[in-house]
């Protein structure tokens, strides 16, 4: 199966076992601070702080790696072009391109905060089971609209990916091969179209089944979160160093 | 004679574009019947229990549900509370992240707790013997699987008639065989529609036929047939 089915999810840390409320806020409030973050010294400290998030979550270091190595192929295409886009003090000269201190520091700052925040979204929302994050998110009093959605996207991907699946297999077996002409964009699009259609008439039965089972617009979950000592524990270290952070990054600069 | 739970007079419903219609269709289903209903694809079965769970408005007819007249779509909603309805895709019905809270979903809105929600969902899945099932995620559920546990998010709503819109499409012998028994092991009135003759004439005690966007009594005749399989030349049994 092409989709990865939150491998996180489950475990027996003290993360696992956090409230899920907590740790959608606490994902929030470490966040977004390091993503706004200019200074370097406070990227770093965010990173070391995701690093904690991550031991205590006990995810798996090989899956972690994985998942790291796929964001930073993007972030290797930044390493390209940065250090020899920005005017600042050369280090270094090939031909017309100039190698400076300026572009080198913007790419390692970018590099730092974005592997700080996928590894904090790991540890934080990676190990929220599906189930878990609607009525988490829901009673959190996030919009009914975007919570169904979630739940409607994570239970039809798979079926919808079948079906593609299988559309796929169908085209093959008429000796279709994908080329760069006409035919195959064209081929592409029906099956996207009828992959959308097809939702839209499952969409239109999966509405008429809870229907008939009494839905009236509202789920009622059976999720019961029971916060405790060690959750507002947890939250108030999160949000200390969310705190910190902003003071570091902006506060001291005056950029507040 | 009981009351008749399902009540269809003079039902009449055409599709734009599509020439299977209904046609004055008229049938009930008494309180504990068993009805089989019979029919060839595109006959128009899955357009009428659309039209009695309320879900398409027929263009001609009445539909009457527990002695009282659907006049609106407020008068619907409290009698689909009573029936349970199965559909022919499982994977329509079954729409969770967890198989306890497909099955808990239908007695949540019928405004139970959630600790008796809990209770009726392993209830109804000892019942289609899926108990231990709670956690498994139902896409990834076999096909028969899947279709119990869609049984199972019905019955946990202690529906007074089951309907069951072809509910053999896509299962093996041995989960039609299951089924099946499960069935016969429920005493509520339950109408199955199918053209899958074997499963009908095992689940029901009364058979009709659909034809033409019409309803006749359908026939049982004893008749024999020639068959054919492994190992026919041994003496055996059936």
């Amino acid at each position: 199966m092409a989709f990865s089915d939150s491998p996180f999810a489950t475990g027996d840390s003290f993360m696992h076992r956090t409230d899920p409320r907590v740790r959608l806020v606490c994902g929030l409030a470490v966040t977004v601070p390091a993503a706004l973050l200019t200074d370097s010294q406070a990227a770093w400290l965010a990173l070391a702080f995701s690093l904690l998030l991550v031991k205590m979550a006990r995810l798996n270091l090989v899956r972690v790696l994985n998942r790291l190595a796929v964001v930073n192929v993007f972030i290797a295409f930044l390493w390209l072009f940065l250090p020899f886009s920005l005017p600042g003090y050369p280090l270094w000269s090939i031909g017309p391109l100039n190698l400076t201190q300026e572009g080198v520091d913007l790419a390692l700052l970018i590099t730092v905060k974005s592997n700080a925040i996928v590894l904090s979204l790991m540890a934080l929302l990676g190990t929220i089971p599906v189930q878990d994050l609607g009525p988490a998110l829901q009673q959190l009093k996030m919009p009914d609209k975007l919570c169904h959605i979630l739940l409607f996207t994570y239970r039809y991907i798979f079926v919808i990916h079948k079906e593609y699946v299988t559309m796929r297999q169908a085209m093959r077996a008429r000796g279709f091969r994908p080329r760069t002409n006409r035919h195959t964009y064209r081929s592409y699009a029906w099956l996207v179209g009828m992959l959308l259609v097809r939702s839209w008439d499952r969409a239109e039965r999966v509405g008429e089944a809870m229907r008939c089972r009494g839905f009236r617009g509202r789920f009622y979950s059976l999720a019961r979160f029971d916060a405790r000592t060690g959750d507002y524990a947890f939250l108030a270290l999160c949000l200390l160093f969310s705190a910190f952070v902003v003071y570091l990054g902006f506060i001291r600069k005056g950029a507040l | 004679m009981s009351h008749a739970v399902i009540e269809l007079s003079n039902i009449s419903y055409a599709f734009p574009d599509r020439d299977n219609t209904l046609d004055g269709l008229s049938f009930h289903l008494h309180e504990g019947e068993k009805l089989g209903l019979f029919g060839p694809n595109g006959a128009g079965k899955s357009t009428m229990l659309h039209i009695l769970m309320g879900l398409i408005t027929p263009d001609e007819g009445q539909v009457t549900l527990f002695g009282a007249p659907m006049t609106d779509a407020k008068a619907f909603e409290a009698a689909r509370l009573r029936i349970g309805f199965l559909f022919q895709h499982s994977d329509d019905q079954l729409f969770c992240p967890t198989v306890l809270d497909d099955v808990a979903f239908g007695p949540l809105n019928q405004g139970l707790s959630a600790e008796d929600a809990t209770e009726r969902a392993a209830e109804a899945l000892q019942t289609v013997g899926l108990a231990g099932f709670e956690d498994r995620i139902p896409h990834r559920l076999s096909g028969g699987e899947k279709k119990l546990a869609a049984l199972a998010t019905v019955l946990a709503m202690k529906p007074e008639v089951l309907v069951l819109d072809e509910p053999t499409t896509g299962l093996s012998p041995e989960a039609k065989a299951r089924l099946a028994e499960i069935l016969k092991g429920l005493n509520m009135a339950r109408l199955v529609v199918s053209h899958d003759m074997d499963f009908l004439s095992d689940t029901a005690d009364r058979l009709l036929a659909m034809r033409d966007g019409k309803i006749r009594p359908g026939e049982l005749k004893p008749h024999s047939h020639t068959h054919v399989h492994e190992e026919g030349d041994m003496p055996h049994e059936h």
